[in-house]
Parts: structure tokens; C-alpha cells; sequence
């Protein structure tokens, strides 16, 4: 149950992009079509299960002192590593993230959970952590990129990056697209539309709990 | 000519926040008063700089000769992080006056993607030593511009009482830049 609540804290509550606000770059300009936003999730997932690890491993060993620059070079090297594959296998993905792609070194998601966690907890716990976090960075992007993807083109496709064949490609409104979504300026707008949805829902929730509670010791 | 072009694309028509979405943290963290964005957006460019043309040295002189292209992303991540805390001691040591002025933001920078983003981008285009200091000075000032003109927007925004309750802080200030950065792409036919 307790490792269930490490996975969980990541996605919900400790939301990376959402509620932390870290690593806002990548969110925001790997967004514009649904399939980028996958791979970049997934690369993210890859980067943080692997720094978390090691980094964990290495956590008794590591002199506190110079933690941040040996953090830093693990992170590097597992990017390079990371970009060296998908440019070898997803060769077209590689290309349409560009230089977002090496930018992971400095996505704060990756140095925070570092530090924050793995440097802490034992390898177990920290592996939980990365899958957590990197599960709530993917949905982030992922929704952000499906709801600009709809409707800035009016439709929604995604293509297999191994394979560069189309998975789907759903066309629902073409003739009503607002083409400003799929624009930089329709990054900031629909990131800044989603969190205050989900502020609303939160406040909202607060409002409830306080007049239940506050029913509760009227009745009393 | 063409670094003429290669300026006004890189502060304006490219701009690294608005359009390569590029130093959001700081954007977003240090834009709530005028003065600290004028600060972050001096110590950016002078850290912008320099590390561009050490990483630009390096790459060239060291890493192309010995075929060790693929240790780019890992050597200028260093560079960067080391150059910074080198300046800060600097500064601390001699120019105490410069420090007190932009020594807090000194940290900020080495999580600032816009560092590492030039310093690629550098190497990603061939660019020529020319260019390369045209482009690395550019880019922090097109940061600036941005992040000074936005600070007067957010300050006038936050001593307005009206923004309704689920908009107030970070919600508001995305789209306030959703509308800046429509406002650059009226720069788009420039160049």
C-alpha cells in the first residue's frame, strides 16, 4: 500500500507540471501535435527511472559535497545515451524534438526527483518515484498536446515512431480548426486554461469540505 | 547582412521565451518586480556569453579534433555549472558591488535552459565564430526585452484586484504571455 502511495503521489498530488509547476520548457514547446508529446514523454519516463536508480545506488557512496555535479554528469550521460538510441531507432522523433531532446539535462523534474528523493531512499522506492513522476509528466504533456492537436487542426492522429506508420488519424471538425492552438501563443493559453480548471476544481473542493464541516459543527 | 538578419531573428522573430519556450522557469519565477527582471536578465546575458564561447572553444578545439562530438551535451553541462559558480566567487571576492546586484540570480541561471539552448544551438546550426557571438548575445536580449516588458504587465496585473479567484498567479500569468507572444508573432514577416 505504501509503495502504491509513492507512484500516486507522483502522478496526483505531487503533479510535476500541474501542481509543481517544474519543467514547464519541454511541456510547452513539445506539445503541438500528440505524437512528439508521446515520445517526449517516454524519453522523460526513460531519463527518470534511470537517474533515480543509479543515483539511488550510489547514494551511500556519493560525498555530499560535490552531490549536485556528480547528479549532473549521471543525468548527461543518461541523456546522451537516451538521444544516441532514438536517434538510431526513432530516427524522425529524434529530429521533430531537436534540441528539446539534450534540454532534459536541464528539466528541474529530473535534478528535483534526484535530489528530493533518490538521493534518500533505497533503489526500490526510488524506481516507484521515477515511474510516479514520469507517469504525471507524460499525462501532462500528452493531454496538452491532444487538446491543442484537436483543436488547432480539428482533428487527432498519432504515428508509431519505430515504424513511422500511421496509428490513427481521426479528422472530427477540420472546417472549424483555430489554428492560434497549435501556435506557440496557444501553448501558454491552453497551459494557463488547464490550471486554472484544475485550481477551480481544487477550490471547490476546499469550499465543499469547509461548509460539510462547517455543518457538521452547527449540528454539534 | 546576414548577422543583421540573424540578430533581429534571434531577439524578436524567434524569441527564445515566447517562441522557443526557452527560460520559462525564470520567466515565470523572477518577472514580479521590475528590477529583479532587469537584473536576471543582465546576469543571463553576461552568463549566456561567455559560456557560449567557451563551450563554442571547447567543441572546436578539443572535442571535433579528437572525434569526441558525442561528449558535447555532457561537457558543456559542466562548463556551464562550473563557469557559474567560477563567477559567482569571482564576483564575491572582487566586484562586490556587481555581486550585490545580480548574485541571487547567479544560482538561478545554471537550471536555465536558454544557457545550454545557445550553447547547442551554436553547434546544432555551424555556425562560424562570427555568428556565434551575434547569436549569443542576441538571444539573452531578446530574453530581457521580454522578461522587463512582461514584469510591468504582471505588476500592473497584481495590483489589480479583479483576476477571478482560479486565474490568480500562475494561470493569469500564462495567458498574459499567450498574449504577448501573439503580439511578437506580429515580428514573423521581419526577416
Amino acid at each position: 500500500m505504501k509503495k502504491l502511495n509513492i507512484v500516486l503521489e507522483g502522478i496526483v498530488k505531487n503533479n510535476t507540471t500541474f501542481v509543481a509547476l517544474l519543467g514547464l520548457c519541454s511541456i510547452l514547446a513539445v506539445s503541438s501535435n500528440l505524437s512528439d508529446a508521446f515520445g517526449m514523454g517516454m524519453a522523460v519516463i526513460l531519463v527518470l527511472i534511470l537517474t533515480n536508480l543509479i543515483i539511488s545506488l550510489i547514494r551511500k557512496i556519493t560525498p555530499n559535497d560535490i552531490r549536485i555535479p556528480v547528479f549532473i554528469v549521471i543525468i548527461a550521460s543518461v541523456v546522451t545515451i537516451i538521444q544516441m538510441l532514438m536517434q538510431a531507432f526513432t530516427p524522425d522523433l529524434a529530429l521533430s524534438l531537436g534540441v528539446y531532446l539534450p534540454l532534459i539535462v536541464v528539466n528541474c523534474i529530473i535534478m528535483a526527483r534526484a535530489e528530493v528523493f533518490a538521493s534518500k531512499n533505497n533503489p526500490l522506492d526510488s524506481l516507484l518515484d521515477a515511474v510516479g513522476s514520469g507517469i504525471g509528466y507524460f499525462l501532462s504533456i500528452v493531454a496538452l498536446a491532444a487538446l491543442r492537436e484537436l483543436l488547432g487542426t480539428g482533428g487527432i492522429s498519432f504515428t508509431n515512431p519505430f515504424t513511422n506508420s500511421e496509428v490513427f488519424n481521426l479528422s472530427l471538425f477540420p472546417q472549424y480548426r483555430i489554428g492560434l492552438f497549435v501556435q506557440p501563443a496557444g501553448a501558454f493559453l491552453m497551459l494557463g486554461i488547464m490550471l486554472a480548471v484544475i485550481n477551480a476544481i481544487q477550490i471547490g473542493k476546499t469550499n465543499r469540505q469547509a461548509k460539510s464541516s462547517g455543518a457538521t459543527v452547527k449540528k454539534a | 547582412m546576414e548577422l543583421v538578419t540573424l540578430i533581429i531573428s534571434a531577439i524578436f522573430v524567434s524569441n527564445i521565451v515566447l517562441v522557443r519556450f526557452l527560460g520559462i522557469c525564470p520567466f515565470l519565477g523572477v518577472s514580479k518586480k521590475t528590477s529583479n527582471a532587469i537584473g536576471m536578465g543582465l546576469a543571463a546575458t553576461f552568463v549566456v556569453f561567455f559560456s557560449s564561447l567557451l563551450s563554442f572553444g571547447l567543441y572546436h578545439l578539443v572535442l571535433k579534433p579528437l572525434n569526441l562530438e558525442y561528449l558535447a551535451l555532457l561537457s558543456f553541462i559542466l562548463i556551464i555549472a562550473s563557469f557559474v559558480q567560477f563567477v559567482e566567487m569571482f564576483f564575491k571576492k572582487f566586484v562586490p558591488v556587481l555581486y550585490k546586484a545580480l548574485g541571487i540570480y547567479l544560482p538561478l541561471i545554471t537550471t536555465n535552459c536558454v544557457v545550454l539552448g545557445v550553447a547547442l544551438d551554436n553547434i546544432n546550426n555551424g555556425f562560424t565564430f562570427l555568428e556565434m557571438i551575434a547569436y549569443s548575445i542576441s538571444v539573452p536580449i531578446g530574453f530581457t526585452i521580454v522578461l522587463v516588458v512582461f514584469s510591468v504587465m504582471r505588476e500592473r496585473l497584481d495590483s489589480l484586484n479583479k483576476v477571478p479567484a482560479p486565474f490568480k498567479g500562475t494561470a493569469i500569468a500564462l495567458i498574459t504571455t499567450a498574449l504577448l507572444a501573439l503580439a511578437f508573432t506580429g515580428f514573423a514577416g521581419l526577416v
